[in-house]
């Protein structure tokens, strides 16, 4: 007997390439069959046959493992609030973080500048919008990626040298990360805008929102981010686009502690307030939750996983375990989304962030699946969503531990994007994301998703390639 | 303009479904500006932007619902249209079918992932990359189905060593046809399940066999197909002898059938040596092969495809098994109906243009009006010298095997796509010499879900336009389908035989039909 004859007893189990009613017939017969939506191998691809030879591919999955062993055995932990000058390293008074990869003032895209100006202006380093212009473009400012300064930023990402920032340190390796409070929606500086309305928010927020949460994060001690992650997933947020579960979780673990801080009873009540009024306002919480979880990947040799995705308005960017500090840019894309009213394509900057550092950890839309109420950004029923997390599995190496989505049978969010399999497969990490306004001051006019470039990683795949002298 | 507002307190939808929702209405013609939306701040102050707010939008607070709209038209006749849209919005139910959303992977990998049992991969890519993903699909231990043709000699003969060593099936390249337990692959009927093993190397020559068994009243239990090249000497049969070794081992096969062009005669001989390993009953029909070759292995030997497919019935049922010549209905019936058509014929009409979508009934109509000695022209001659100078024009009498290469570069096959045949058919209809029409309808799983539809008002026109010229077009076909076929067979019949098709109950008899009438015509 040859197998075969084996096959014969079986029932037939298909899967399909090429003509889609092929597949469909067999469904009509009732007889199980999964369709693949096959395109035609990349250049891209044909590279990736060096990184298969076997000496090599043994290197990378070893790497790899180590590289989400860190992932997974990462504990976020918000332990603070400090000054960004005092407590960054490196921070000095004329330098601006921004974020996305590293560009000159000349490339900045509207929304970015506006920040910058506002930021100016807010260090009063400048007193008016042409003299910030000016300052930003003579060369006296310093201009770096919030990623190179252990620090995140949503949208245009700007930290001055007086911005309060959240501390968040991984205990499980020591090391921290920073990113600045959420200031809500509407006419805000991460969005570029500068108006009077903004900065007396943000003086606000420096004077009264981050003394008063400081103080009451010393009553109360550290929390730990992983469990809040954890159980945002399980209320319907996603931690990118939705924050609104979470933002209740901080807010019952902080507001015990805000009333026993020695502020007046006006003071907490506008802090209690503001914190209730702003969905995102845990957003600036769980990026650098992530951004800390993933940093200790740097340096992996042979790693393939990414530790950063980021965007400036301009240029998308990704660096990989691999490869250090090397980035791989592109252009960025523009976001596919739904506009608020009054507003439409036309209005939309070009994909802006570093909040994507949460689909770089595993969240985001990477569990779209867990988000049911937010599903119209992606086709609009709860399996489209579904069908996202789905293809995430397919360019990720592990599945999270820690963070599960109860609806596709707790399982967990996937963790450590793999430029070999982004490659391989043609699937781009999808991206949750606010849109900005192309025109500085506006504000955000829309959500929706958006992907990398596949240039980044294939600029990743050539760079490692040479890098480890493969060719 | 009007400003129309609607607010319902304490009233609470999810912001992205009222984003979806704005953008909905924003494309009714006389919606100039439109939000609806919680009275969230940042909402009020967007609407304030607008022009869209008044006072009592002002103090809403986020729990309350409000639409504020300006429009062109009468207030409340836009009013009542825009808040009766959005409640359709709200309310309407998402239609879309599970099907639809099902989930699609991108490579062969994820798609083993998502069904880790899977055990038949169906490829049906461009040629240049099928044999890649066959290897994956081999690799990890799957049956492979290849449709696709343009796949090299070699990576052909590579595939199937690796499916024999592993002892997997690779059917194909360029095979079109397979039942493995009793589901239909790519293009195949649903027939009967029954003792019949069959090993195909051709795809419609396969179906016809199944088919015909099927109305002989057995059936099948495998049909297992290889690919027209599996038995060149190159590749010498690999797959008919893995498939003919499996269906001897295979306790539900009591009767085998082996279909194929003459193999290479190496090859032949290694088949038929193999004839007396088994004490199952063996039907070989090498379309056209050596009959005494065949039957001096202990084999039976075929005339026509049907004859196979009878013979293989009578084994499986044990009646006397001779050779199928004739015909279904009484031979004086036949005669009869010939009569009738000779009298409807102008002058000068003689010649027969058969019109195939099936390349293995095209071959065997071509052989059996050869052996009644006629010369057919072709784009698949059976001599070299009868070659078509220009496959587009037909000359004397012709025999079109549209699913070939030359016609379908770039183009669906005309089993699923009849459009080719269609302006085939206008074309010869233009030809006064021209007296009968010959035409396949292969129906089952894959093919076109109305061939005779689709064929129907090109050969009713084409009928009258020789009627206007005082002849007479006649049509005989054929239907290559069971009654349980996805397209309705009974359906078929009656509207081909509306339109004065006549129809035959298999490709032989049919062709033999024709043969009886040209006999006449060039009397």
């Amino acid at each position: 007997m040859t197998s075969i004859n084996e096959l014969f007893s079986k029932d037939i189990k298909a899967i399909n390439l090429g003509l889609e009613s092929f597949c469909r017939d067999l469904k009509d017969q009732h007889v199980p069959c999964v369709q693949v939506n096959w395109r035609p191998p990349s250049e891209g691809s044909k590279l990736l046959s060096i990184l298969e030879d076997e000496n090599i591919a043994c290197k990378i999955e070893k790497a790899n493992a180590e590289a989400i062993d860190k992932l997974l055995s990462a504990q976020p932990i918000l332990i603070g609030v400090g000054n960004a000058g005092e407590v960054i390293p490196k921070m000095t008074k004329k330098t601006i973080l921004h974020a996305g990869p590293p560009i000159t003032w000349d490339r900045m895209s509207e929304p970015l500048k506006g920040a910058i100006i506002g930021g100016l202006i807010y260090e009063k380093l400048a007193d008016s919008e042409a003299e910030a212009v000016r300052l930003a473009a003579s060369g006296e400012i310093t201009f770096e990626p919030c990623h190179h300064y252990n620090a995140v930023g949503p949208m245009a990402g700007v930290v001055t040298y007086s911005m309060p920032v959240w501390i968040v340190q991984n205990k499980t390796f020591g090391n921290y990360s920073y990113c600045t409070f959420n200031e809500g929606l509407g006419k805000v500086l991460r969005f570029g805008a500068y108006s009077t309305e903004v900065l007396d928010r943000l003086y606000w927020m420096q004077n009264s929102l981050a003394p008063v949460i400081k103080e009451a994060l010393e009553l109360k001690g550290g929390i730990d981010l992983k469990t809040i992650i954890a159980q945002l997933l399980q209320m319907g947020d996603e931690g990118h686009n939705r924050n609104k579960a979470a933002t209740s979780l901080l807010f019952r673990e902080l507001a015990p502690f805000i009333v026993k801080t020695k502020f007046s009873d006006e003071q907490k009540s506008e802090v209690l307030t503001f914190i209730d009024k702003n969905d995102h306002f845990f957003l600036n919480v769980s990026m650098p939750a992530c951004k800390c979880s993933l940093d200790p990947l740097r340096d992996i040799e042979y790693c393939t996983v990414l530790y950063t995705m980021s965007r400036n308005g301009t240029d998308f960017g990704i660096r990989m375990a691999g490869t250090g500090g090397e980035w791989f840019t592109a252009p960025c894309e523009m976001v596919e989304g739904l506009y608020f009213p009054g507003f439409d394509e036309s209005d939309a900057n070009p994909d802006l962030g570093d909040s994507c550092i949460t689909e770089t950890a595993g969240i985001g839309g990477f569990a779209m699946a867990t988000a049911p109420a937010i599903v119209q950004f992606v086709g609009g029923t709860p399996k489209d969503a579904i069908n996202y997390t789905n293809s995430m599995y397919e360019i990720t190496c592990a599945e999270n531990n820690a963070y599960k989505i109860p609806n596709i049978n707790f399982r967990g969010v996937p963790t450590g994007i793999d430029m070999r399999k982004v490659i391989e497969t043609r699937i781009l990490p999808v991206i949750n994301t606010g849109i900005a306004c192309n025109r500085a001051g506006v504000g955000q006019v829309g959500a929706g998703v958006v992907n990398p470039p596949m240039k980044c990683f294939e600029d990743a795949l050539k760079f490692f390639i040479k890098k480890n002298n493969l060719l | 303009m009007n400003l129309c507002i609607d607010i319902r307190k304490n009233t609470y939808y999810d912001s992205v479904a009222l984003m979806v929702i704005t953008k909905e209405i924003k494309k009714l013609p006389y919606v100039n500006e439109i939000i609806v939306g919680m009275g969230t701040e940042l909402n009020k102050e967007l609407a304030d932007n607008l022009n869209l707010s008044n006072n009592e939008i002002k103090s809403l607070t986020p729990n309350d619902f409000f639409i504020a709209a300006f429009a062109s038209e009468e207030e409340d006749k836009a009013a009542v249209k825009i808040v009766n849209k959005v409640n359709e919005l709200l309310n309407s139910k998402n239609e879309k079918s599970d099907t639809e959303d099902e989930y699609k992977p991108n490579t062969f990998n994820a798609a083993l992932k998502h069904m880790k049992d899977a055990n038949m991969a169906i490829i049906s890519l461009p040629g240049k990359y099928a044999a890649d993903e066959a290897r994956k699909a081999l690799k990890n231990g799957l049956n492979v189905m290849l449709f696709s043709d343009n796949v090299t000699l070699e990576e052909e003969i590579e595939l199937k060593m690796i499916g024999r060593d592993k002892g997997l099936l690779v059917m194909g390249p360029d095979c079109g046809t397979a039942i493995i337990n009793h589901v239909p692959l790519c293009f195949a009927n649903v027939v009967r399940k029954g003792d019949i093993g069959i090993v195909g190397a051709s795809g419609t020559g396969t179906q016809e066999v199944t088919v015909l068994i099927d109305k002989f009243g057995a059936g099948i239990s495998q049909a297992i197909g290889t690919g027209g090249r599996d038995l060149k000497s190159a590749v010498g049969g690999i797959m008919m002898i893995e498939g003919f070794k499996a269906l001897i081992d295979d306790p539900e096969t009591k009767v085998i059938v082996l279909v194929s062009k003459p193999p290479a005669p190496e090859v032949a001989k290694k088949i038929l040596d193999m004839v007396s390993l088994t004490n199952k009953p063996v039907v070989v029909d090498f379309i056209g092969g050596d009959r005494e070759e065949i039957e001096s292995s202990g084999a039976y030997a075929c005339i026509s495809l049907e004859d196979a497919a009878y013979k293989a019935a009578a084994l499986s049922k044990g009646d006397t098994v001779y050779d199928y010549i004739g015909f279904t209905q009484p031979e004086n019936e036949i005669d009869l109906l010939v009569e009738k058509e000779m009298v409807k014929f102008g002058i000068e009409q003689k010649y027969i243009r058969a019109l195939y979508t099936g390349g293995t009934l095209a071959d065997e109509a071509m052989k059996l009006l050869d052996k009644e000695g006629y010369d057919i022209y072709s784009n698949i001659p059976l001599k070299p010298e009868f070659r078509l100078k220009n496959i587009l024009k037909s000359e004397m009498n012709t025999c079109i095997d549209l699913g070939d290469d030359d016609f379908t570069v770039g183009k669906p096959h005309p089993m699923i796509d009849p459009m080719g045949r269609v302006e085939r058919l206008h074309q010869e209809a233009e030809d006064e010499e021209v007296a009968i029409i010959l035409m396949d309808f292969v129906i089952g799983y894959g093919s076109n879900v109305d061939p005779a539809g689709e064929m129907l008002p090109q050969i009713i026109a084409a009928k009258k336009k020789m009627e206007s010229r005082g002849k007479y077009l006649c049509v005989v076909g054929y239907i290559c389908g069971t009654e349980a076929d996805p397209q309705n067979y009974k359906e078929q019949k009656e509207k081909l035989e509306q339109a004065g098709v006549i129809l035959m109950p298999s490709n032989a008899q049919a062709v033999r039909y024709c043969a009886k009438l040209m006999k006449k015509l060039n009397k």
